[in-house]
């Protein structure tokens, strides 16, 4: 059962090894082995949920077990929170190639961009899998690297700018963690997971332990876009070619930044309340600047990349409430209903987010114009992008019955029960903020007035509207990950693996 | 200690040209002197005075040992640091053949 697991980060390496060799010679090789390899994977993730038996998997790379209960090889931990993050991944990167086939015909290095991207996949499968933070911190900047890439993809004058500040800011991010590592390994003597939350429980209070969470919570801030360190994502995301803002935006900053964050601070460090408030707050920071700054954007990519800032408060404050109710000793059921809609926020928002990238990308492909203040009336040229992009809106807005209803409801009922009412009120208005903007764009782009000659633009091509009308789909069928009966199968063990924080140790060490 | 207080004050040295200077492989130079006094304090979490290379032969049981961990580490991160520091350099040539200046001040197509 557990020698399928390396196959996540073995399969995308190894396509993105053959695609410059073998892409030399055969025509479409790129592209069908990519698609190939992102459909293998997601089939697994699905697979997975049927045949899985919730416990958690442990894969020793090389075969090395723990010797009297210390690891002493790389662990690939395969547990309920894992699951989601993978299945996110390769869907997305499954449709993003479905839609690429259309889009990146205008580029000339086409073996490059899927070598890349199959880098990109398989260095977050690699850091959502991996149970060392070394090894982790290797994953991640794989990933981060094939995206300063994939950013400056087109080189343009934008393209490398916007690449250029990722980058430093990016590398400022990798550096603050590599620090952090360093100071873990020093101060404990080990970098395996498990066995740093066992040791770290006789820390506690340990001023040492408080800066390394502090430095982390820094450097994880940085790759997730959280507000204070928010700077490069707005440019990195609007100037990056559209299905590698939906990769960037739907799973890079979540893989990266929000997942490690939350699979560390729950399972790696004891919760205390100071920490558990100060992501709290940076959470809440995060929702209400992103939501005010993507108000005056007039530049659809550009848009999309300040809401995103936004939805990833929400998916921080709905797994910060948990974490303050966790530390303050209160009600499990509420701790567990506020994570819940964190982590199903973040599944929502990785489709919804890739979702509305692909309509601007599809905008942008027909009509070769961005700002919302040149075009209008697209409604009747491009009917299925005007569909798509306003299921996503809506979505993304939080009107029933898509998806982004019933997570915002569940981490705004989860904060009035843990009586922050001023939380619960705030997301609520952002929510209200969120569903003016979009309404603003929906009007200036498909309904309105032409203020450009229509009668002679072509549809968006077949694979790309193939790519957006799955994504609107899932946008309602994900709302039935409310009904109880699903939500046990996909959600729940997820947040049983964060809300027991002693039982990932025992899993992996044994005893 | 002192030469974990150095190690910092290089690091702070780093942090400081990536945060002042405006010409972008000055802020390259920077990111690079960060990246150099954090492996040398990985190297230096691992040295023990008078230790000797953990090579374990026949006689040599009781030795003391350095910690071979960090260095694999710094190993690691050394061919990490190479590849971003390739990326920043190659997108910096690309925006000096773009902009002709490697100013960032004049380097500001994006805005808002």
């Amino acid at each position: 059962m557990d020698s399928f697991i390396p196959l996540y980060i073995i399969l995308p390496l190894a396509a993105a090894f053959l695609i410059p060799i073998i892409g030399r010679f055969v025509k479409v090789f790129q592209k069908s082995i990519s698609f190939i390899v992102f459909l293998i994977l997601t089939c697994m993730c699905v697979a997975g949920f049927f045949t899985w038996d919730r416990e958690t998997i442990v894969y020793a790379v090389g075969g090395w077990m723990p010797v009297d209960n210390i690891p002493i090889a790389i662990y690939l931990v395969f547990d309920g929170f894992s699951i989601i993050l993978l299945s996110v991944i390769n869907l997305i990167a499954l449709l993003t190639t479905i839609y690429s086939i259309a889009y990146i015909e205008k580029y000339t290095a086409e073996n490059n961009f899927y070598a890349l991207l199959c880098i990109m996949v398989a260095g977050m499968n690699g850091v959502v899998l991996t149970g060392d933070l070394f090894n982790m911190y290797v994953f991640l900047e794989i990933a981060a690297i094939s995206s300063y890439a994939l950013v400056a993809f087109g080189v343009e004058k934008e393209e490398l700018e916007a690449s250029f500040k990722y980058q430093v800011l990016g590398g400022l991010a990798s550096l603050l963690l590599l620090l952090g590592i360093g100071l873990i390994y020093w101060s404990t003597g080990t970098l395996n997971i498990a066995d740093l939350s066992v040791l770290l429980e006789s820390y506690t209070g340990n001023k040492i332990i408080i800066f390394i969470q502090l430095i982390l919570i820094a450097g994880f801030g940085m790759k997730a876009a959280m507000v204070p360190f928010h700077a490069w994502l707005p440019d990195a995301h609007s100037s990056a070619p559209s299905p590698i803002s939906s990769m960037l935006s739907g799973v890079l900053i979540k893989a990266i930044g929000i997942y490690i964050l939350i699979r560390l601070f729950f399972n790696m460090f004891a919760i205390s309340h100071e920490i558990a408030l100060t992501i709290t707050i940076l959470g809440v920071i995060s929702m209400v600047t992103g939501g005010f700054l993507a108000i005056g954007q007039w530049d659809y990519k550009r848009l999309l990349a300040y809401s995103s800032i936004s939805q990833v408060g929400y998916i921080i404050l709905g797994v910060g409430i948990g974490m303050l109710v966790m530390a303050n000793n209160g009600k499990q059921e509420i701790a567990a209903l506020a994570i819940f809609g964190g982590l199903f926020h973040l599944i929502n928002h990785a489709v919804i987010k890739g979702l509305l990238f692909m309509t601007a990308g599809a905008v942008e492909h027909v009509t070769g114009i961005r700002n919302l203040n040149m075009l209008g009336g697209l409604n009747k040229a491009m009917p299925v992008t005007s569909a798509t992009s306003f299921t996503g809106s809506m979505a993304i807005s939080g009107i029933p019955p898509f998806n982004g209803f019933f997570s915002k409801l569940i981490i705004i009922i989860a904060a009035a029960m843990a009586q922050y009412y001023l939380l619960a009120i705030i997301a609520a208005l952002i929510s209200i903020i969120t569903l003016a903007y979009f309404l603003k764009l929906q009007k200036n782009l498909f309904f309105g007035e032409p203020k450009i000659n229509l009668d002679n633009l072509k549809k968006a091509p077949l694979a790309m509207q193939f790519s957006m009308v799955v994504l609107a789909v899932l946008c309602i069928v994900l709302s039935l990950l409310i009904i109880p009966g699903v939500r046990e199968v996909i959600i729940t063990p997820a947040v049983n693996v964060l809300m027991d924080t002693s039982n990932y140790a025992r899993a992996i060490l044994g005893g | 200690m002192i030469v974990y207080v150095l190690c910092f004050i290089l690091f702070l040295t780093g942090l400081y040209g990536v945060l002042t200077k405006r010409n972008i492989i000055k802020i390259v130079i920077g990111l690079s002197i960060m990246e150099f006094s954090l492996f040398l304090f990985l190297s230096l979490i691992g040295y023990i005075n008078q230790g000797i290379a953990p090579i374990v032969v026949d006689g040599m049981e009781k030795a003391r040992y350095v910690d071979p961990l960090p260095q694999a580490m710094v190993l690691t991160a050394i061919v990490i640091g190479l590849a971003t520091n390739a990326m920043l350099l190659a997108i910096a040539i690309r925006i000096y053949r773009k902009y002709g200046t490697f100013d960032v001040r004049k380097i500001n197509s994006l805005k808002g």
